[in-house]
């Protein structure tokens, strides 16, 4: 059934009756070309582009709870592709090219809303350094312009510019960069899919691994066994629980990241603005919320949900910048499970067993990575190969010395 | 969380910096014929799991010591604390 605004006048005058549920409710088969482990954004948009555009067909997506539970519904619905490094920018900018065509692509409305990203400059220093990323992006086909105090003032006019201790110096704005109805994702996903012949499998979590002579034949599910020439992870948070079925250890810490709400206010901020002398960013969702964040909680977590002192850190990185927005109200925070690698770039691998396939580690940045993520993962999993914006995100960069560490952090995953 | 600090009692852990795993005291010999893969691994894999994990915690807005930490990653329940000296003395290092 395709959406058009034909279909709801129709519906409308018809009472609802004609609307069908987005996907089906499939048992699971005895076994599979191909299964994607996770029912987030991720793992539905690899099981998608398998099916559109890798002519892939015996497609599951086996997930543990509900799809699109997960991070993909626990985020701050940022898009973006403001990165500096090789291995990042090219791979970020065809994900916000994938972005802008998505609606259409899969007939589904997750209210792309391309109204800008700024960081924020306050020192000379940081200057230099977002003009470098600013170069970075544009060669690498992606838009980028700085903006001056003025410029700033025009589009904020609230932002104090002149403050003593962080005064705005100017700011790298990346006009393409917006938010995104984030559940609508997962769900446009899943059914698109679906109508292509995956059979998406909810409450369905993966035990164990059947692993025989270095090649993996299948999974051990709550729902019984399942074959499968092919498995592909893309289980974010839980990664390291997963792969510790298949006896791997990764790089990788899962930690805690808090978000937060405010109540709805009238239009205030028109776009994204990030902070850049604390760790602090902001966008008003279109219910006209405040979605905020700020720093992980810093140690290792699986509890999805955070400690007070980082709500009063972000919150005070939040009235350094908008003093404005210390009288609303937080409605709801919530934590999400990161699987933060020590490099914080993620990996689109196969592992060192033929047949099972890692797509994880994306830090606190996998929203906006899922297009790509799931047309990477695609390619890999069709071709064995990785995908020409993809190759980097190798396992075997850590003991190479081939990270991708944006900010030259080292191997502290609770510092990218 | 409140850490229970072996020498000044419970205090916040706001107070502390989180260092990773307990597992980092174990550092590899570096005359190993297998030292560069053994770094590798000490340096970069994790076994990060859910639930009980020893781990490390600066006490860096306090008494500057270290501890070793068991805590549960699900439910943040702290079960033991030690100083992060006794438990590296305990295995036979820096004697």
């Amino acid at each position: 059934m395709r959406y058009s605004g034909f279909k709801v006048i129709k519906e409308a005058l018809t009472g609802h009756k004609g609307w069908k549920p987005a996907w089906r409710d499939p048992e699971p088969q005895s076994d599979y070309d191909i299964i994607i482990i996770g029912g987030g954004g991720h793992g539905l948009a690899t099981a998608y582009y398998l099916a559109k555009e890798y002519g892939q067909k015996r497609i599951a997506v086996l997930e543990k709870g509900w799809i699109g539970g997960g991070n993909v519904g626990r985020n701050t619905t940022i898009i973006r592709s403001n990165y500096l490094l090789d291995g990042n920018e090219p791979f970020y900018e065809f994900s916000l090219k994938l972005w802008e065509g998505l609606e259409q692509d899969f007939n589904y409305n997750a209210m792309i809303s391309q109204r800008g990203i700024l960081n924020l400059i306050h020192s000379d220093a940081q200057r230099d350094a977002f003009i470098r990323r600013g170069n970075a992006m544009l060669l690498n086909g992606a838009d980028a312009e700085m903006l001056s105090t003025e410029q700033i003032k025009a589009r904020y006019p609230f932002l104090n510019t002149q403050d003593a201790r962080f005064p705005i110096k100017g700011g790298l704005a990346q006009h393409r960069g917006g938010t995104v109805r984030h559940d609508a994702v997962a769900w446009g996903y899943a059914r698109g899919a679906d109508s292509r012949g995956v059979d998406i499998i909810q409450n369905c979590e993966v035990t164990g691994f059947r692993i025989e002579n270095g090649k993996c034949l299948g999974v051990e599910t709550s729902r019984g066994y399942i074959g499968a020439k092919k498995i592909g992870c893309a289980v974010a948070g839980s990664s390291s629980r997963l792969m510790s079925k298949a006896d791997m250890r990764l790089p990788m810490e899962s930690h805690v990241l808090q978000a937060f709400v405010s109540e709805g206010l009238k239009p205030v901020l028109p776009g994204v603005v990030t902070f850049g002398a604390g760790h602090f960013y902001v966008s008003q969702s279109d219910k006209g919320g405040l979605v905020f964040g700020g720093d992980l909680d810093g140690y290792n977590s699986y509890a999805q949900r955070g400690n007070l002192p980082t709500v009063e850190d972000v919150c005070e990185g939040g009235m350094a910048i908008f003093p404005a927005f210390g009288r609303a109200r937080l409605l709801r925070m919530w934590g999400g499970i990161m699987d933060m690698s020590m490099d914080g770039s993620p990996i689109i691998d196969r592992t060192h067993i033929d047949g099972l396939y890692f797509n994880g580690g994306w830090c606190y940045g996998g929203f906006k990575a899922t297009p790509a993520s799931g047309f990477c993962f695609a390619h890999l999993l069709t071709n064995d190969a990785p995908h020409p914006t993809a190759t980097e995100y190798r396992f075997d960069r850590f003991e190479k010395g081939l990270m991708i560490d944006e900010k030259g952090m080292g191997n502290q995953p609770n510092l990218h | 969380m409140i850490i229970d600090h072996p020498l000044l009692g419970p205090r916040d852990a706001a107070e502390f910096t989180y260092m990773g795993d307990a597992k980092l005291i174990d550092r590899p010999d570096w005359q190993s014929d297998t030292a560069a893969q053994d770094f590798y691994e000490y340096g970069y894999l994790r076994d990060n799991p859910a639930g009980w994990h020893d781990e490390l915690w600066f006490h860096e807005a306090g008494d500057r010591s270290w501890l070793v930490v068991t805590r549960n990653t699900v439910t943040h329940e702290i079960s033991k604390v030690a100083l992060a000296r006794d438990v590296a003395r305990a295995k036979g290092r820096s004697k």
